[in-house]
């Protein structure tokens, strides 16, 4: 009997994720005994043909890791939800614009501008990409860039979201057993549009640094104040941390080493717009009942498009069109 | 004209394409390497705090990630002028070290490894990792988990994650070792020791013992005479994390020598219209198109090119190795681009023997982890090797350490005209009279993949498939026939690839 299919297909990513599904280390045996590989180009040689020779529907499991960043990426986008039974919206990029959503703060233009007239770029024509290029052999083409990052899900139909940049790879691990758990009937698949391989509260939940409930008067950058205290809460300690509003699931990892949350796994259970909630968090722990005060106080936090929005900007409330965080809650 | 593209190409970090066009005889006339991404890192980092950019340009690549939060840092440091006290570096060296172990495996065993240990020419689905796993025995297979697990264990303990590590800020880093990891630290790097030298022994039985293979390294098809660069410390050995930039030209004498502040004196950009991605070139030398020699500034920087531009290693053993590769290959510098492999792995052993060094530095424990920045920052600049090249970083910031411009010449990019170059003289030696087929396409790749290429690095973009098609045209430019690695479809247009 033929193994169901299992795929992986990256776009506008950084190869992380990758990395995190081969750091399941032994596992990945578990997932070559239980599945054919019928695509996977960071390991191996399948082509596009392949995937596109396929019935619909044929590969059981789709983890598409990677934003929506040019034509291409939609393309293929279209093409993996149309051959995959199971599509998985893996990592930060696909699921909410992780930080090349940042782009979004300005025009495609300007992104494409800056980076063909830095200072080291010789470009006396002041050429620029162009989608068409007649070479003295013929044409070639490169895809144009969209608009704007978009979310694998503001473009195709998505089964389940899994998110971290990247998500952990005991989470990764766990999600693999579950799958392999459903193929011998032992375990049910979670509804559609479920957030999988990751917790229900937030990274304060899980973080063992102490709270005091205590409140502070001024924000601090981490380089005027390190080495923190390794066993208080770094929000409590002046420096902006982003766990109050991100998504359990990593184990608190970057606090343990005595740096902040960045807020990598999204918004936690129930947050519709991430920004909003952290605002109110940090609100929460400013000392002051004066408004000047507490202006000056908040003027401490040096960017706050990237403080609040760093992985979120594309999947957040200020995108047109993009209902911020509309999975189901399980 | 007659064309072939390859698209996407696979077992490399990116994405890419590959246009080759024949002319009437069916031989190849030229070809286009194509980059068809980007993501715009270095407009919008503009506007970010500093001490969040070895954070945000983490994320330029997750292959590397430790690459770019070193220079990161690095940039960071000198903006503010700060020296780091030295645990701080042996720190951020100690986690970089237990990386370039790991990433230089995942290359050898998974990506570049395949074609050698299964066979260039083996069947596609053999042609992978798991391929070797059954090749070469589970044993084996199970080495090369554990010396991916060691590493980004060590990765792990240090900079918190295992991807995208968080540890390094401007003035030093956040994370204080205690006495037992740095003792199960020191362990693992011994075994990475004994790792790195076995598969130096397994190279040499599988691809030195075997003539065909042989024949293939030092043959012309996977030859080019350029420039070399790499970072060098004081006594001009291979180093990583610190040192000055070196460039050899093609006779292995020393062109140049520069410190991080100096490189814009050295380095340029070409731009061309077919691809998003740059050309850096050697200013001084010129960018005299895609040819190589004394005259075209184009140069390389990968492990190969490290070794070529310095005078040895800094650790015994990695220097016998250097030595041995020398001598067999006849002397340097080294031309053939497949002997990049081969100079991987010695840089493997390097990287494992320092990771002993630094675990075993009385000082690596000490909580002196950190300096706080006293002066205004204004600009700085951070270079690393990351393990497919040389990494630049240079940042301008307001008085507050607010980035006001971004300037990124990453690894990968510095290699982009050798690798245009290479898989165009590739193609020209192995499609002759039009023949085309699965295996010679495969070798064409095997002339990118021994870069180790990592266009999402490069694009500071996407990374994302480049598997291999080829596409025929004829004189006028019309398709008349495309092959992909694994089969004989029907013709595809390039509108419905893009």
């Amino acid at each position: 009997m033929s193994k169901p299919k299992f795929a992986m297909y990256w776009s506008g990513s950084c190869g992380g994720c990758e990395i995190a599904v081969i750091n399941i280390h032994e596992k990945i045996l578990d997932v070559d005994a239980n599945f054919d590989i019928a695509f996977w180009p960071v390991a191996m040689d399948a082509k596009v043909k392949d995937v596109e020779a396929l019935e619909d529907e044929e590969i059981l499991l789709c983890l598409w890791n990677g934003s929506i960043r040019n034509e291409e990426n939609e393309h293929m986008a279209h093409l993996m939800r149309k051959k995959s039974k199971l599509l998985v919206s893996f990592g930060s990029c696909a699921t909410e614009g992780c930080i090349p959503g940042l782009g979004n703060l300005f025009p495609v233009a300007e992104l494409i501008d800056t980076a063909y007239t830095t200072l080291t770029t010789d470009n006396p024509d002041n050429i620029r990409p162009q989608t068409v290029t007649q070479v003295p052999e013929g044409e070639i083409t490169i895809p144009a860039m969209k608009d704007r990052v978009h979310t694998l899900a503001q473009v195709v139909d998505v089964d389940y979201f899994m998110p971290g940049c990247p998500p952990e790879s005991h989470q990764i691990a766990a999600v693999i057993d579950l799958v392999i758990e459903v193929l011998q009937g032992k375990a049910e698949l979670p509804p559609k549009g479920a957030v999988i391989g990751a917790g229900h509260s937030t990274v304060c939940e899980e973080c063992p640094r102490q709270r005091n409930l205590k409140a502070i008067k001024a924000f601090r950058r981490i380089q005027d104040v390190a080495p923190l205290d390794p066993e208080l809460c770094i929000l409590e300690q002046g420096v902006p941390c982003n766990g109050p509003a991100t998504r359990s699931g990593c184990k608190a990892r970057c606090p343990s080493v005595g740096a902040q949350c960045i807020g990598c796994y999204g918004p936690a259970e129930g947050v519709v717009d991430y920004g909003a909630r952290l605002i109110t968090a940090f609100a929460s722990v400013i000392d002051s009942k004066d408004p000047e005060e507490i202006e000056q106080i908040l003027d401490g936090i040096p960017d706050p498009a990237g403080q609040f929005y760093r992985f979120n900007l594309a999947d957040s409330l200020f995108q047109a069109g993009a209902p911020a965080f509309k999975k189901n809650e399980v | 004209m007659e064309r072939i593209t390859i698209d996407p190409i696979t077992r490399l970090e990116g994405h890419g394409k590959i246009d080759i066009f024949l002319d009437d005889k069916g031989d190849v006339a030229n070809s286009y390497f194509q980059i068809p991404e980007l993501r715009g890192f270095e407009r919008f980092c503009v506007g970010r705090p500093i001490e969040e950019m070895p954070l945000l340009t983490n994320r330029i690549c997750g292959v590397c990630p430790e690459a770019h939060h070193m220079a990161a840092a690095k940039a960071a440091d000198a903006a503010y002028q700060i020296t780091p006290p030295r645990t701080a570096k042996l720190l951020r060296e100690l986690l970089y070290m237990a990386f370039y172990c790991t990433d230089h495996t995942t290359h050898f065993y998974a990506l570049g490894g395949p074609d050698f240990i299964i066979g260039p020419d083996a069947p596609v689905a053999e042609r992978n990792i798991l391929g070797v796993i059954h090749k070469v025995g589970m044993e084996i297979g199970g080495k090369v988990i554990q010396m991916r697990k060691f590493g980004h264990k060590v990765v792990e303990m240090i900079g918190g994650r295992k991807v995208h590590p968080a540890v390094a800020i401007p003035g030093g880093v956040t994370k204080i070792l205690s006495e037992g990891e740095r003792k199960e630290i020191e362990e693992m790097g011994r075994w990475a020791i004994e790792f790195a030298q076995f598969s130096l022994q397994t190279f040499n039985d599988i691809v030195l013992a075997n003539q065909t293979y042989l024949d293939l390294i030092v043959g012309d098809i996977y030859r080019d005479e350029t420039y070399y660069m790499g970072l060098v410390d004081k006594n001009n050995k291979v180093n990583f994390y610190d040192g000055k930039v070196r460039v050899v030209n093609p006779e292995g004498k020393e062109f140049c020598k520069y410190a991080p502040n100096e490189y814009m004196n050295h380095l340029a950009e070409h731009v061309e219209p077919w691809t998003y991605l740059k050309f850096p070139y050697l200013k001084n030398v010129g960018w005299k198109g895609f040819t190589d020699g004394k005259d075209s500034g184009v140069y390389m920087a990968t492990p190969l090119s490290r070794l070529n531009a310095a005078d040895g290693m800094a650790t015994p053993l990695a220097q016998e190795h250097y030595e041995k590769m020398y001598e067999t290959l006849g002397g340097k510098p080294v031309h053939q681009r497949l002997a990049i492999h081969w100079a991987r792995l010695i840089e493997l052993l390097y990287a494992a023997e320092r990771w002993v060094e630094l675990a075993t530095d009385p000082e690596i424990t000490s909580s002196d982890v950190h300096c706080k920045p006293t002066e205004i920052p204004t600009e700085g600049v951070g270079i690393v090797e990351a393990p497919r090249g040389t990494l630049t970083h240079h940042y301008w910031t307001d008085e507050r350490g607010i980035l006001t411009q971004v300037n990124l010449i990453v690894g990968t990019t510095n290699n982009y005209a050798p690798i245009q170059m290479s898989t165009k003289k590739a193609a020209q030696h192995l499609i002759k009279g039009g023949k085309v087929n699965e295996g010679l396409l495969n070798m064409v790749e095997m002339a990118f993949r021994a870069y180790d290429p990592c266009f999402g690095c490069a694009t500071h973009s996407l990374p994302g498939q480049m598997p291999l098609e080829v596409r025929l045209h004829d004189q006028r430019g019309e398709l008349v026939d495309v092959v992909t690695q694994s089969a004989i479809p029907e013709p595809l247009s390039n509108a419905e690839i893009a």
